[in-house]
C-alpha cells in the first residue's frame, strides 16, 4: 500500500502536475480535450451498441460495424486516458478520496470487461449470426450493458466536478 | 452599455422566477441537466465527426458517403432539441453564468456555423448522391468543409467547457 501512495505522490509532486494545478489555462484546456475524446468514445461505441441491440445499422454485419467504428473509439479512448491521467495527477489525492472518481474508474473497468467477454466468449461464433437483424441474447445484453455503463461513466464524471474543489 | 444593463436586469428577473428557484435549490438538478446535456453533445458531435471522417475516407470506406450521411446525420436534429431544452433550463437556473458570458455567445455562434454546415451537407447529398465525388475539386472542397466542421464542433465543446471558467462573478 505504501508503494501505491509513493507512486501517487511521485506524480502529484512532479513539476508537470504542479504546472497543470497552477496554470489558469492548462487545466481547462486538458479538460476540454478530455470532454471531446469522451464524447467520441461514448458516441462511437453507441453505434456498435445499437447494432448489437438490432436498433441501428441493421443492414451491416456486426464485424463490419466494429471494424469501421472501433478504431475511432480506441483512438479517442487513448486520448481520454492520457488527458484524464494529466487531470488526475494535478490533484491525485483529492481525486482518490472522491467516491464518484473511484466509481468512474471502476465502471470503465467493468465496461472493458463487458467488451472483453463479448469478444472472447459471445462473439466466438459471430460469423454464424452477425448478418441477422436480431442477434442472440448475449450480444443484445452486451450492447445494453455497454450503453448503461458509459452513461454511468459520464454521469460520475460530471458529478466529480460538483463534489470536489479542484483548484 | 444600455443593453448590458438590460441583460443584467433580465438575468436578475430570470433568477427570481420560481422555476429558477427550483433548479437552484435542489442540488442535483444542475448536475443532472449537465449530464443529459453532455451525453446529447456526445451523440451530435460523434454523428457529425463520423461523417466528416468518412469524407476524409478515414472510416467506413466500404459504405458510400450518402449512406453514411443518411445513417448518422438525421439523429442530430431530435438530439439538438434535447440540447435546447437542457441548455435553456441550465440558463434559467444560473442566468448570469451564460448570458453575461462572452464564451456562451461564442459557443452559440459556432453552433450556428455547425448547423449550417450540416444542413448544407445533408442537402447537397440528397440533391445528388455523388455531389462531393464528381471531380478532384469537389473532393477537395468536401475535405475542406469536413475539416472546418471538425474544428467548429471541437470549438463548440471547448467553449462549452470554458463557460465554467469565464463566468461573471
Amino acid at each position: 500500500m505504501l508503494r501505491f501512495w509513493d507512486f501517487i505522490s511521485y506524480f502529484e509532486d512532479s513539476a508537470l502536475a504542479d504546472n497543470i494545478r497552477e496554470n489558469d489555462v492548462l487545466f481547462p484546456l486538458i479538460e476540454s480535450v478530455h470532454v471531446v475524446s469522451i464524447c467520441l468514445v461514448v458516441g462511437s461505441i453507441l453505434v456498435v451498441d445499437l447494432r448489437l441491440l438490432g436498433l441501428a445499422s441493421v443492414s451491416r454485419p456486426v464485424s463490419r460495424v466494429t471494424s469501421g467504428i472501433l478504431p475511432l473509439t480506441w483512438s479517442a479512448f487513448a486520448v481520454a486516458v492520457a488527458s484524464g491521467f494529466l487531470l488526475f495527477i494535478s490533484n491525485a489525492t483529492k481525486y482518490l478520496a472522491n467516491g464518484f472518481f473511484v466509481a468512474k474508474i471502476l465502471l470503465i473497468c467493468v465496461a472493458g470487461l463487458n467488451m472483453a467477454i463479448f469478444h472472447v466468449i459471445s462473439a466466438r461464433d459471430l460469423p454464424k449470426w452477425e448478418n441477422e437483424k436480431t442477434l442472440p441474447r448475449q450480444a443484445q445484453l452486451a450492447g445494453a450493458l455497454s450503453i448503461l455503463l458509459w452513461v454511468s461513466v459520464v454521469t460520475c464524471g460530471r458529478w466529480i466536478g460538483f463534489t470536489m474543489e479542484v483548484r | 452599455m444600455m443593453t448590458d444593463v438590460g441583460l443584467s436586469e433580465f438575468c436578475r428577473w430570470l433568477a427570481a422566477t420560481s422555476l429558477s428557484h427550483t433548479i437552484q435549490e435542489a442540488g442535483w438538478i444542475i448536475p443532472a441537466l449537465q449530464t443529459i446535456h453532455i451525453l446529447s453533445v456526445a451523440l451530435v458531435f460523434s454523428a457529425a465527426i463520423l461523417v466528416d471522417l468518412r469524407i476524409w475516407r478515414l472510416l467506413e470506406r466500404d459504405m458510400p458517403l450518402p449512406e453514411v450521411a443518411q445513417r448518422f446525420l438525421p439523429a442530430i436534429w431530435p438530439v439538438l432539441l434535447i440540447l435546447l431544452i437542457t441548455g435553456s433550463l441550465l440558463i434559467i437556473g444560473e442566468p448570469r453564468r451564460s448570458l453575461l458570458n462572452f464564451t456562451f455567445y461564442l459557443k452559440m455562434a459556432l453552433l450556428a456555423v455547425a448547423i449550417m454546415l450540416t444542413v448544407g451537407l445533408q442537402r447537397s447529398i440528397s440533391s445528388s448522391p455523388n455531389f462531393w465525388d464528381r471531380d478532384r475539386w469537389r473532393r477537395m472542397a468536401g475535405r475542406f468543409a469536413a475539416t472546418v466542421s471538425i474544428l467548429v464542433w471541437c470549438g463548440i465543446l471547448f467553449a462549452g467547457r470554458w463557460i465554467a471558467y469565464t463566468q461573471a462573478g
